[in-house]
């Protein structure tokens, strides 16, 4: 039987009315007293010189309060980066300055030139129009490979090239890694790009400044996933604001996935300008402002090789990758490619081997930063391509070449410096199998060929690493913070609490599941727990949301300060019943003496607390108040089977998924509801970048897909139901809950299986096509049907050469066949 | 700038507005319905639906001086007085339809007006209606579940499929 209340159940989440009737309080809600609007005059060309700018018009007009340009910005610090990496010859990365406003140069369309401040946010878009900026063009940089060429233009004329970083992992693996695969019996090379995406989370950027002199105190409203990390890298890096001085607010969020973890210049402006101005001052991203400002995701493009031996285990595995950072060094842009991705590309497989190398280059683009699964969903799908290839050129079963290289022996030490603690990948892809009725799928297929159309079944496997993370280890890294998680449990006298924590919910669910886990632990009702998040001024320092963390770290944390608010309330029960606190037992909101009848209510113990008439006082102090900051002592290892069956238009090259089925394992679960919706999520959004989305830059850098007229944003009817299960469950060993993050596996899972179930569908046809670059929409899985040679995965445009340029989301030319 | 009155939620309003005042602009800022949401500004996400007149329109394509003296429902509402949610309001809660919240208002009001023009939709029929609101974070697997459920048709409960 499902349970009604604590772990493993899924009760009605809280804050959906507040929602459904909107009574929502996001940031655009938000309107204070006396508040100023401002817009930004954006570039609208990829690279060029400022020559002038001329502001006397715009200022003269009505309701304009003051326009300011990158020389208002002088003193202050640029928007910081916050992970250094270390290229394999042992310098540490090209760092550039980014300006919260454009400094004698613009990098990319889109970036920030001059900012109107107006008494309405019309006054502040007309008087945006009258500023006069003179522009010297330059060439752009926008294909990656182009870009490190010794002659190639550069993006910032203070650095020695294009080239952030050139990473090798693990450089003393290289050479028997180069061996391995001269040696080997059979080696399966695919050649693939990993799409440029936006993320869209459905909510804008806000930031709404606001300063009182009185106290010399800034507050920022904004759109964000972690305000403490906000608050940090704005005081201290940008604006030079203690962090006491500062207070930030992200209250209800609108969907983040990535992009609202990102410290932005607009945040930065309008908490500079609601102190020079002393009025606050509101800014509201617009969608077309906001395919050009949020950070985007992906863009890699990739060689990766597999060795295999004559028995098909694999042997050995490298890759190259040139990473897309964009213009500047968005957060946590330089950890994406590296970290995140290639300490996964052992997957689930006991390759003995890897090595990973990545050139991570400036272009003159939009900065590029993670996005929901970041670094993994790229691992995974040249992982699963490749695989999945090999068994295609060896003639076996994708599915057993799977299984016969998975990692079965737990804890793992991959060779790519991760340990894996728990799993059961064939588990996962038993339940898979089961799902999709794969003993069916000839009998399916049969039928859509009666009806003449190519049916396909794709599957995977994939492992993610969440959870972040080992603050000592991510130090080490090159990490500029810490990746712990906080929690304040205050107990009230009356035995209600409220548990204040780093966490933010932008659609988790927090407020729904953490006092799920906080009702189970002391056994009193869901409804006498109150979660607090989202305001620096009330939360302890915390790290935020992302990289499905919020239950494994921030979860952690909660249970850790309970543990500490039990400890006490038993020393308190155990004087109240004259008995010692190791007899003391808590069950059920009750507190019994072991072996006794005595017992005193939860709620006797806390107004105790707070009334110490009788009370151990020479022992503890009053009052019931715990924090915890739980700092993990690894990642968690999520990890499953994914399969997707589509049937292909061979006239068209129309793609339909049929079905899909997810097998997760996600370790325990508290509330299965809400990890359900979230799988559903990212398995849009990885559906999505298979079949749909793509942000397009043309040669001279400007962005094509600037809309949701341009950019394919998934609609309801591109999906079919979803069958998802997260029964296998093996918990994380290293954390108390046993949790593992379940956020992004739908997205990182998700792409390589309907690659692989296309890639299926075109062979029945006859069409033996080793890759289609994503997505794959109806013109390119066409040309790939019909495009002469079939691709065995060797050379490809890159994501923005030529050949891809004016390839748009849902049509454009045909590529990589 | 002009006086515009609208009987909005059951009762007379009024807020000025220029000519190029979009209705959802003055629903938010003249009237403070902060409820209905600017998704986009192409006229696609559909963040933004209310009823004008009993249709569903997009508040962002719609001038607030053209539509003087209409009748608009928001989804501040669509709840009963006493605060009872409504099936389809009730309905995205119990079926999980819904995640940030930002897309939900827009997602209501569509489903409100497709169960009044069909009220036993196919599962394709709402995929297709729901053609013009985009949601990130569900998938639309709950949001469809939601509207069939609302309809009264049996739909397999959450996290027991």
């Amino acid at each position: 039987m499902p349970k009604d209340t604590g772990i493993g159940a899924s009760p009605k989440r809280r804050e959906d009315v507040r929602f459904l009737t909107g009574k929502g309080r996001y940031t655009d809600d938000i309107n204070l007293m006396g508040q100023a609007h401002v817009v930004f005059l954006r570039s609208d060309v990829a690279h060029g010189r400022i020559t002038s700018i001329d502001t006397s018009a715009a200022e003269a007009m009505e309701g304009v309060i003051r326009v300011f340009t990158g020389k208002d910005f002088a003193e202050v610090g640029g928007i910081p980066c916050g992970w250094q990496i270390t290229s394999i010859d042992g310098s540490v990365m090209q760092e550039p300055k980014h300006p919260v406003l454009a400094d004698g140069k613009v990098r990319h369309v889109g970036d920030p030139i001059a900012a109107v401040v107006a008494e309405t946010r019309d006054q502040a878009k007309d008087a945006c129009e009258a500023i006069e900026v003179d522009i010297e063009s330059l060439p752009a940089v926008i294909d990656m490979k182009a870009a490190v060429k010794p002659d190639a233009p550069k993006v910032h004329d203070d650095l020695t090239s294009n080239l952030c970083y050139d990473w090798g992992f693990v450089q003393e693996n290289k050479d028997a890694v180069d061996r391995a695969i001269s040696e080997a019996a059979h080696v399966t090379t695919l050649e693939l790009v990993n799409n440029r995406l936006i993320a869209n989370p459905m909510e804008p950027r806000v930031a709404v400044g606001d300063y009182t002199s009185h106290d010399d105190h800034s507050t920022l409203y904004t759109t964000s996933q972690n305000p403490h990390v906000i608050r940090l890298l704005m005081g201290a890096f940008v604006l030079g604001i203690p962090e006491h001085k500062l207070r930030v607010v992200a209250p209800d969020v609108g969907g983040g996935f990535g992009t609202k973890i990102f410290h932005y210049a607009e945040e930065a402006f309008c908490t500079f300008a609601a102190k020079a101005l002393e009025r606050p001052v509101k800014w509201t991203s617009s969608r077309s402002e906001a395919f050009m400002s949020d950070a985007h995701g992906r863009d890699h493009v990739t060689k990766i090789e597999l060795a295999l031996d004559a028995e098909h285990n694999f042997t050995a595995l490298r890759t190259e990758t040139y990473a897309n950072m964009g213009a500047y060094l968005s957060t946590f842009a330089p950890s994406v490619p590296t970290w995140l991705h290639g300490t996964l590309m052992a997957g689930n497989y006991k390759t003995p081997l890897i090595y990973v190398n990545v050139k991570a280059v400036f272009t003159n683009t939009v900065p590029v930063d993670a996005y929901r699964g970041a670094g993994r969903p790229e691992a995974t799908f040249q992982l699963e391509r490749v695989v999945d290839k090999a068994a295609r050129e060896l003639g076996v079963d994708p599915v057993e070449l799977r299984r016969k290289n998975f990692i079965t022996e737990f804890p793992y030490a991959t060779p790519v410096a991760v340990e894996y603690d728990t799993g059961d990948y064939n588990a996962t892809m038993d339940k898979l199998l089961e799902l999709i009725d794969r003993d069916g799928f000839p009998a399916r297929r049969a039928e859509s060929e009666a009806r003449g159309k190519l049916r396909g079944l794709g599957i995977n496997s994939y492992i993610e690493a969440c959870g972040i993370a080992p603050s000592h280890l991510v130090g080490q890294l090159g990490a500029r913070a810490g990746l712990y998680e906080s929690a304040t449990v205050r107990v009230n006298a009356t035995g209600g609490l409220v548990v204040m924590t780093g966490s933010h919910s932008h659609g988790q669910g927090h407020e729904t599941s953490f006092p799920q886990v906080v009702a189970d632990m002391i056994g009193i009702p869901e409804d006498q727990i109150e979660i607090v998040h989202g305001d620096t001024a009330n939360t302890p320092m915390g790290m935020g949301t992302y990289g499905s963390r919020s239950l494994a770290v921030g979860g952690s944390a909660i249970y850790r300060a309970t543990e500490k608010i039990i400890a006490k309330a038993k020393k308190i029960a155990a004087h109240l019943m004259e008995a010692s606190d190791q007899d003391i037992e808590l069950k059920d909101g009750r507190f019994t003496v072991a072996g006794t009848d005595k017992s005193v209510a939860w709620g006797d113990v806390t107004l105790a607390a707070y009334v110490p008439h009788n009370y151990p006082l020479e022992e503890i102090e009053p009052g019931l108040e715990e924090t915890a900051f739980y700092d993990p002592n690894n990642f968690t290892y999520p990890s499953g089977a994914y399969a997707c069956e589509v049937e292909v238009d061979p006239e068209t090259g129309k793609v339909e998924v049929l079905a899909f089925a997810a097998a997760d394992d996600f370790g325990n679960v508290v509330n299965p509801m809400i990890v359900e919706g979230q799988v559903h999520g990212g398995l849009a959004q990885g559906i999505g970048q298979a079949l749909l989305e793509n942000c397009a830059y043309d040669a001279d850098g400007q962005l094509l897909s600037a809309s949701y007229m341009d950019y394919a944003m998934p609609r309801a009817h591109d999906f079919p139901m979803f069958t998802v299960d997260s029964s296998c469950q093996t918990p994380c060993t290293h954390n108390p809950l046993g949790v593992k993050g379940c956020g992004e596996a739908g997205a990182i899972g998700s792409p390589p299986s309907v690659v692989n179930a296309v890639i299926d569908a075109l062979a029945s046809g006859g069409h033996e096509v080793g890759h289609i670059d994503m997505p794959l929409t109806p013109p390119r899985v066409w040309h790939a049907m019909h495009g002469g040679t079939p691709n065995q995965g060797a050379a490809q445009p890159a994501a923005h050469s030529e050949e891809t340029t004016h390839d748009r989301s849902v049509a454009g030319a045909a590529t990589n066949v | 700038m002009t006086k515009v009155t609208m009987t909005v939620n059951g009762k007379s309003r009024s807020a000025e507005a220029e000519g190029r005042t979009l209705l959802v602009d003055w629903l938010r800022e003249g009237l403070r319905l902060t409820g209905t949401h600017v998704g986009c500004d192409t006229t696609q996400c559909g963040a933004c639906i209310v009823h004008l007149n009993g249709e569903p329109v997009k508040a962002c394509s719609v001038l607030a001086q053209e539509v003087d003296g209409a009748e608009v429902t928001t989804i501040e509402g669509v709840a009963g007085a006493d605060g009872t949610l409504s099936t389809v309001q009730q309905a995205f809660q119990d079926y999980h339809g819904l995640q940030c919240g930002f897309c939900t208002p827009g997602m209501v009001m569509a489903a409100t007006s497709l169960l009044k023009e069909n009220p036993r939709p196919s599962e394709a029929e709402v995929r297709h209606y729901l053609e013009g609101n985009i949601c990130r974070c569900t998938g639309y697997h709950n949001i469809v579940k939601a509207v069939m459920a609302a309809s009264g048709q049996d739909v397999p409960a959450v996290a027991a499929e």
